[in-house]
């Protein structure tokens, strides 16, 4: 009898700060797993984002996905139903997000992506009406690469990539627009993230002597190709993609990082830009929060996708008020199309304006070309 | 292709096989001696090579917490136990072995500043935090079971090995690490230029077997181990304590994994969760050798090594379902060959 009086009182007591936390965001990273390097930053994101919008409380549901499909389905129905979230931010990588697209649509709740693919939010249709997300296309990405490429005289061009969907959806674009440049591909290896030895992959590639040579794999996994090319004698170009924004894969790389090349978001190199750029002000303010509470030099541009999510649900918040109380179906709704109309947004990535056909809304402004020197990233002109 | 290729992917090849040749060994030996297949091997790989790093970057690695944690753990356990049973002579023991001694290491960490020190006294700072893990993980996860089937040690063993990546992760972050080689000296023989640090594997590689075959064949301990793996009850009979040759085989393991992550991390990125992944060719190679036979683990593992190597460079998406889908052929001529003997009832 106790017990079932306890359980009672707990159950009120739950239901009371349920109705006092007004607007309540469900958050997905995958903090674990083969993508923790880019869920880490993300999730300290989370804890430096405003507790009021609009006079409104926020309350932030952070759950881990650990890099795996299966659970990141699980605890977004689990953020649906038992929390019932007004929003989900999430997940860090595209294969989770790509799941979690269904369950989203099927429950009408806007959900903000922090994975790079093009799929998660494109074509706009039914479902993907209620999808957004905050990472810069691949294809954005690897545009810049092979601009910079064909302007610097390069003919032929080898290519190895993570053995996953990362390397894959890189290979895809990057050959597609290569042949589009003129430039030859003569080579295509893979490996894999926990691979100790590359040589193999490395000595066939260099058989075919290429005038530059792009790796397409995330963070401090990506250094090996570039170590043991440098070992190998490679002299040509190396270029990088920007899953290795992050000062980890400099320690790492070291020295034989000296001289790439690889395009990122604007938040990289925030302060070399010119004062006139939109983008400084807002993404040096992210830099200063996140380095204020984990120390200098830990920022990295992946947390900063998680930041312009934030971003882009503050400045949607007050419209989606006029429409409806936090919790109820219209202030859902309200959100979703206050989410499309995003206009003119200065975030650390460029800046957002949305359309009913475009809910990613960057522009040229989001990437830029960098180079390594000095053991710094170096913004290009 | 050409004969250069060849040879240097056949010196690649050869390293691999050799750190896999080493945790081959150690998971024979502790497959022979507990019948625990023990897929943690792979973590101390990471745990050692990590640890060193951690020196080098001037930071207090977090295995040494793990190692006190765990120390003061087992010693409240053993405690428990031995005053349960009326004997508190073992005591003394306790002490010194689960609480004294990860504090003397922890006391030197914090006196010596390792990030100053030569690179021998790193190495061994960094054995003596990750090796007493070994028995440690033995008393807490194994000893309990010790008579349980191999399936549940198999279990066990899979719950543990989820247990250290996930502390991995924690202590060393998810990017990985780098340490300084061993020797930055280049040897050119003919036309193929050979590392130092690849010299300092293979030369620790075979010392280490070397060794290995001396302890098992000369020494009273290795014989004991030996006459355990052989038959249990048979060695109790004679006065062998299993739960010693338990310990012992399970120092050994981690040992030899923490310094082949040592010998490894000068030339690849170590994360907290390679070894896995390492762990598991050294798996494929003790399969070949049927989990019994040394000589034909270690000749195994060279043979995964070169065809990881030679793979790699034929068809590098393939790679891993090349050198996994080898266990295949094996186990059917195994199963074809060998009479097999249902353990349990």
């Amino acid at each position: 009898m106790r017990m079932k009086s306890l359980v009672a009182a707990l159950l009120s007591a739950g239901a009371v700060t349920f109705a006092y936390a007004d607007i309540t965001v469900g958050v997905l990273v995958s903090a674990t797993g083969p993508a923790a390097s880019l869920g880490i930053p993300e999730k300290n994101t989370f804890a430096l984002m405003p507790t009021t919008i609009a006079g409104e409380k926020v309350k932030y549901i952070v759950l881990d996905d650990a890099s795996d499909t299966t659970t990141a389905v699980k605890n977004t129905r689990k953020l649906l139903t038992e929390d019932k979230v007004d929003v989900i931010i999430g997940s860090t990588i595209t294969p989770n997000s790509l799941a979690m697209v269904d369950i989203a649509a099927e429950a009408e709740t806007p959900m903000i992506s922090m994975a790079a693919s093009a799929r998660i939010v494109d074509p706009v249709d039914a479902k993907r009406r209620w999808v957004f997300k905050t990472p810069q296309n691949d294809v954005q990405m690897s545009t810049a690469i092979t601009e910079h490429m064909s302007n610097n005289g390069v003919k032929t061009v080898a290519f190895i990539g993570f053995s996953d969907a990362y390397g894959e959806g890189w290979w895809q674009e990057f050959s597609k627009i290569a042949e589009v440049r003129k430039m030859k591909v003569v080579a295509n290896e893979r490996f894999n993230r926990a691979d100790t030895s590359v040589t193999g992959q490395i000595l066939k590639i260099m058989s075919t002597n290429p005038d530059a040579i792009l790796i397409a794999g995330s963070g401090t996994p990506a250094a090996l190709p570039q170590k043991t090319l440098k070992e190998k004698g490679y002299k040509g170009k190396i270029y990088q993609t920007h899953g290795v924004a992050n000062n980890d894969f400099l320690r790492v790389c070291g020295k034989d990082c000296e001289g790439t090349l690889l395009p990122a978001g604007p938040v990289l190199v925030a302060a070399q830009l010119p004062d006139t750029n939109p983008v400084k002000k807002s993404a040096l303010e992210y830099i200063a929060k996140y380095e204020k509470a984990h120390g200098p030099g830990s920022v990295s541009t992946f947390g900063a996708h998680a930041w312009d999510a934030g971003l882009l649900l503050a400045n949607a918040v007050p419209a989606a008020l006029k429409k409806g109380k936090p919790g109820s179906k219209e202030f859902r709704a309200g959100l979703r199309d206050a989410l499309e109309a995003t206009k003119n947004l200065y975030a650390a990535h460029g800046v957002y304006s949305m359309t009913t056909t475009d809910h990613l809304g960057l522009d040229q402004r989001s990437r830029v070309m960098v180079k390594i020197e000095g053991g710094k990233w170096v913004a290009l002109k | 292709m050409d004969l250069q290729i060849a040879l240097l992917l056949g010196q690649d090849g050869i390293v691999n096989g050799a750190i896999y040749a080493l945790l081959a060994l150690a998971l024979v030996l502790v497959f022979a001696v507990t019948r625990v297949i023990f897929i943690p091997q792979g973590e101390f790989v990471a745990y050692g090579a990590l640890t060193l790093a951690a020196f080098q970057a001037g930071k207090t690695p977090g295995t040494l917490w793990l190692l006190l944690g765990a120390g003061v753990l087992v010693a409240f356990i053993d405690t428990v136990v031995a005053v349960r049973a009326g004997s508190p002579g073992r005591l003394k023991r306790i002490v010194l072995w689960d609480l004294a001694l990860p504090a003397v290491v922890a006391g030197l960490v914090f006196w010596l500043e390792p990030d100053k020190l030569p690179l021998v006294v790193q190495v061994a700072l960094s054995l003596a935090i990750v090796v007493p893990l070994g028995p440690m993980i033995y008393r807490l996860a194994y000893q309990p079971l010790a008579e349980a089937s191999v399936l549940v040690l198999l279990i066990v063993s899979v719950a543990v090995h989820l247990a250290l990546v996930g502390l991995g992760l924690l202590f060393f972050g998810a990017e990985g690490s780098r340490t300084t080689p061993f020797s930055e000296a280049q040897f050119n023989i003919g036309t193929l230029t050979v590392n130092g640090q690849t010299l300092w594997v293979l030369g620790a590689s075979i010392v280490l077997i070397v060794a290995l075959y001396v302890f098992f064949g000369r020494t009273l301990y290795g014989k004991a181990l030996r006459a355990t793996a052989i038959n249990r009850v048979g060695a109790r009979l004679m006065g062998i304590s299993t739960t010693m040759a338990g310990k012992l085989s399970f120092t050994l393991a981690a040992g030899i994994g923490a310094l082949s992550g040592i010998l490894i991390a000068p030339i690849t990125t170590v994360y907290y969760d390679t070894g896995f992944l390492i762990g598991l060719k050294g798996f494929v190679a003790a399969i070949i050798a049927g989990l019994v036979s040394y000589p034909l683990a270690a000749a195994g593992a060279i043979l995964v090594g070169l065809l990881e190597s030679f793979s790699s460079f034929w068809a590098s998406a393939f790679k891993e379902v090349i050198v996994f889908t080898l266990i295949i052929p094996v186990l059917v001529w195994r199963s074809l060959t060998s009479h097999h003997v249902e353990e349990e009832e």
